[in-house]
């Protein structure tokens, strides 16, 4: 866990309060306990009480808590994983009605410009007998992910915690990458980035993908930064019909921000399946067919099918 | 007495030899010096367009998310193609013991060379992040098939320098003893390149002996370099890539390729140089035969390519397929397969199109035929993924190259051709040494 300096990126400190960890800190790792628990520089009589994910309810000074609040990890650290986690991602298309509020909380937590998102929202048709649905994408993070095989340098790596990041230091901008993805999940840094909000100062990581860099590859990351922090991936609850379930595949849970639920559960009642699973790829995203829908099915004129 | 009469003979033949190669450096024509200041505006275009792109990014380039390689990759691929004939000319005809061939290995050496030089280069212009370059070295993951590419590429290169300069020591040592009029800085050259060279039996042998090795090694070598430039392709989850079939259809496309740019190179090099007395029309009618050989075998996999893929019409591979046939690519792709496969079988099949005029012409289709099936192999796969592409810009739909684009890669073609001048202004083309040796002439005799 990085210990820097919290001036580095203001306004994006996070504390971990009490509350916010009862539903989806019951997904993170241990690696907030282990970041909270370190030596104090000052103590003051206010308290702070937190959850630990493994259920202890621990008393921290405030003072401390300011101090030591999370960091983002540096490139080295985030090439680990978060220790006992495998992170996965349930779609349930039945839900999804195309509102694009995990899109735009997408961009906005990466500070995106809305043309060129991590989230794409598609329109699909499986045949012309059936009805369309909407299918929200982002990076697959495959389990046997074809990006990682082809880069060169090591750029896009595979963590043990299932996630697939791209460390925009060290690319070299070949997009390889890009011609190897089968989902089209990556975009490039063209031309220099035109990020909508100025965060001067900010200090980039591999997990927070931001800030963007010309001529770098850039994608979906599942969002480590925050989940170290004991929140759930922005485009998660930002969903207003809970068509998002975020989860650690190792506790069997997955949570929308509003219902938990068991993972093998739901993909067992909900016949569950991966996006063209005979590519081998592995993906850690997986579908809950769009039966029983929530919302029939209202067509976008601005969108063309191809 | 007969001996004493051969031996006049056969260094009268070497003294004819020498002079009319020697002509060919001293040419200070206005069409050659015109020629040189095209080349070199072209390549300055190049560079500002280049410098455009450093300063702008590849957002100067028409390529986005979809079309995320284009003609520069294209470009990379035709020149690693052309770059193959290198091997054919100097070093599986010469092991097949076809003794016409003699006065072409020389050309099809340099433009070996000059093509892989074009080709580094390119392919550094189309990194997003050229100035992180030797990440590739730092970082290397030989798991990628791009560290492989590099690697062969760089095997490669050096192999056909040494081909190249290996067998042009002796005739660099004749320019030593006999151009006098040369410029200082020249004769200093080819003193320093000639490293003392005496025509001494033992020096023979050290050099054949090695030229012998060297050209037994290229093969594996030059068939590996474009069939592993195939796999950047097939080793992608890519609906038009998604083949066993690429590498002998990259590699027989290769010496197809390479075979028309000799033919052209021929041509005006016969012309322009006056030496049709050693490249002959002999030597027109035997590269026409090889090139309607490769043209059949290069058709052979074509149709190997296309049937399975075309016949089934699987998903987004049959969209890819209609794409090419019938779709908005199918204008170029007719055209490449009739006018650069087709019609060299048809026009030198006979004695009579194995001239080298109605060759010349042939062998521009082939070449221009074989650019656009590199950019048809490379751009309509990226455009057809498995997920449809909704919600973007229409630039992310269609790719037409930029006028940065089009300036690089001509830019890149002006550079092989100016290596090639330049090489053939310093050094005499046709290798006068091995010529002379099968006319007869004692090697030791050649100095």
């Amino acid at each position: 866990m990085a210990e820097k300096s919290n001036s580095e990126r203001p306004g994006r400190r996070k504390f971990i309060k009490k509350g916010m960890l009862t539903g989806a800190g019951a997904l993170i790792g241990s690696g907030l306990v282990s970041s909270c628990s370190d030596e104090k520089s000052g103590e003051s009589s206010e308290k702070v009480k937190l959850l630990t994910t493994d259920g202890k309810l621990v008393e921290v000074d405030k003072n401390q808590l300011q101090h030591m609040s999370m960091d983002l990890a540096t490139r080295e650290e985030s090439r680990q994983g978060i220790p006992g986690s495998k992170f996965v991602l349930v779609v349930d298309l039945s839900r999804c009605k195309n509102a694009r509020k995990c899109k735009i909380a997408c961009d906005e937590h990466h500070n995106l410009t809305p043309d060129r998102p991590f989230i794409k929202i598609l329109k699909m048709q499986d045949n012309p007998n059936s009805s369309p649905y909407w299918m929200p994408k982002k990076c697959f993070q495959c389990d046997n992910p074809p990006c990682v095989k082809v880069c060169p340098v090591g750029a896009t790596y595979k963590r043990s915690d299932g996630i697939v990041l791209v460390d925009n230091v060290r690319c070299i901008g070949c997009r390889f990458c890009m011609a190897a993805c089968p989902y089209s999940a990556r975009v490039f840094n063209w031309g220099k980035p035109n990020p909508p909000v100025d965060r001067e100062g900010e200090v980039y990581s591999p997990e927070s993908s931001s800030p963007s860099l010309i001529g770098t590859v850039e994608k979906c990351d599942f969002c480590p930064d925050t989940i170290r922090q004991g929140k759930l991936p922005p485009c998660i609850p930002s969903c207003p019909n809970g068509a998002l379930y975020f989860g650690n595949e190792l506790d069997d849970t997955v949570t929308n921000g509003f219902e938990t639920e068991r993972f093998s559960e739901l993909l067992r009642e909900k016949a569950g399946y991966r996006y063209m699973e005979e590519l081998g790829t592995l993906p850690r995203v997986y579908y809950l067919p769009p039966a029983n829908r929530s919302f029939p099915f209202k067509d976008d004129p601005s969108i063309e099918s191809s | 007495m007969d001996k004493s009469i051969n031996d006049q003979a056969s260094e009268g033949y070497l003294k004819e030899i020498q002079h009319d190669l020697f002509m060919t450096l001293s040419w200070k024509s206005r069409r050659s010096k015109l020629w040189l200041v095209a080349l070199f505006l072209i390549i300055m275009l190049g560079i500002f367009a280049y410098y455009r792109q450093i300063k702008f990014g590849l957002i100067v380039t028409a390529m986005r998310d979809y079309t995320s390689w284009g003609i520069y990759i294209s470009n990379f691929v035709f020149f690693v193609a052309v770059s193959l004939i290198g091997s054919l000319m100097s070093s599986i005809l010469k092991l097949t013991n076809a003794k016409w061939s003699t006065p072409l290995t020389r050309i099809s050496e340099i433009i070996a060379v000059a093509c892989i030089i074009c080709a580094s280069i390119i392919i550094i212009v189309d990194m997003g992040r050229p100035d992180r370059f030797f990440n590739v070295i730092l970082h290397g993951r030989i798991q990628s098939p791009i560290i492989w590419d590099v690697i062969v590429i760089f095997t490669y290169l050096i192999i056909s320098l040494l081909l190249l300069y290996l067998p042009l020591i002796p005739d660099i040592a004749l320019c030593r003893d006999h151009l006098s009029s040369v410029p200082k800085w020249q004769r200093k050259f080819y003193r320093f390149l000639s490293r003392g060279w005496k025509s001494k039996p033992e020096q023979y042998k050290i050099i054949l002996k090695s030229i012998r090795i060297l050209s037994i090694m290229i093969i594996p070598v030059a068939f590996a370099i474009h069939t592993i430039t195939s796999w950047l392709f097939a080793t992608t989850w890519r609906p038009g890539w998604d083949s066993t079939n690429l590498g002998p259809y990259f590699v027989s496309g290769a010496f197809m390729v390479g075979s028309a740019v000799i033919v052209v190179a021929m041509y005006f090099i016969r012309r322009n140089l006056h030496l049709k007395k050693y490249i002959t029309e002999k030597h027109f009618d035997n590269m026409g035969k090889l090139l309607v050989l490769l043209s059949l075998v290069y058709l052979y996999f074509n149709i190997n390519e296309y049937l399975g893929p075309a016949f089934k019409m699987v998903g987004v591979e049959g969209e890819h397929i209609t794409e090419l046939f019938t779709g908005k690519y199918a204008p170029m792709y007719w055209m490449v397969q009739i006018f650069g496969m087709i019609l060299p079988i048809l026009v030198m099949l006979p004695r009579k199109g194995r001239k080298p005029f109605p060759m010349l012409i042939v062998s521009f289709f082939v070449i221009l035929g074989a650019w656009f099936k590199r950019f048809l192999i490379v751009i309509p796969s990226l455009q057809h993924p498995y997920l449809p592409i909704q919600n973007v810009d229409q630039s992310y739909r269609e790719y037409f190259p930029t006028w940065e684009e089009w300036a690089i890669c001509a830019a890149s073609v002006a550079g092989v051709l100016l290596i090639i001048t330049l090489f053939m202004k310093i050094f005499p083309i046709i290798p006068i040494w091995e010529l002379a040796e099968e006319k007869g002439v004692n090697k030791e005799q050649i100095k």
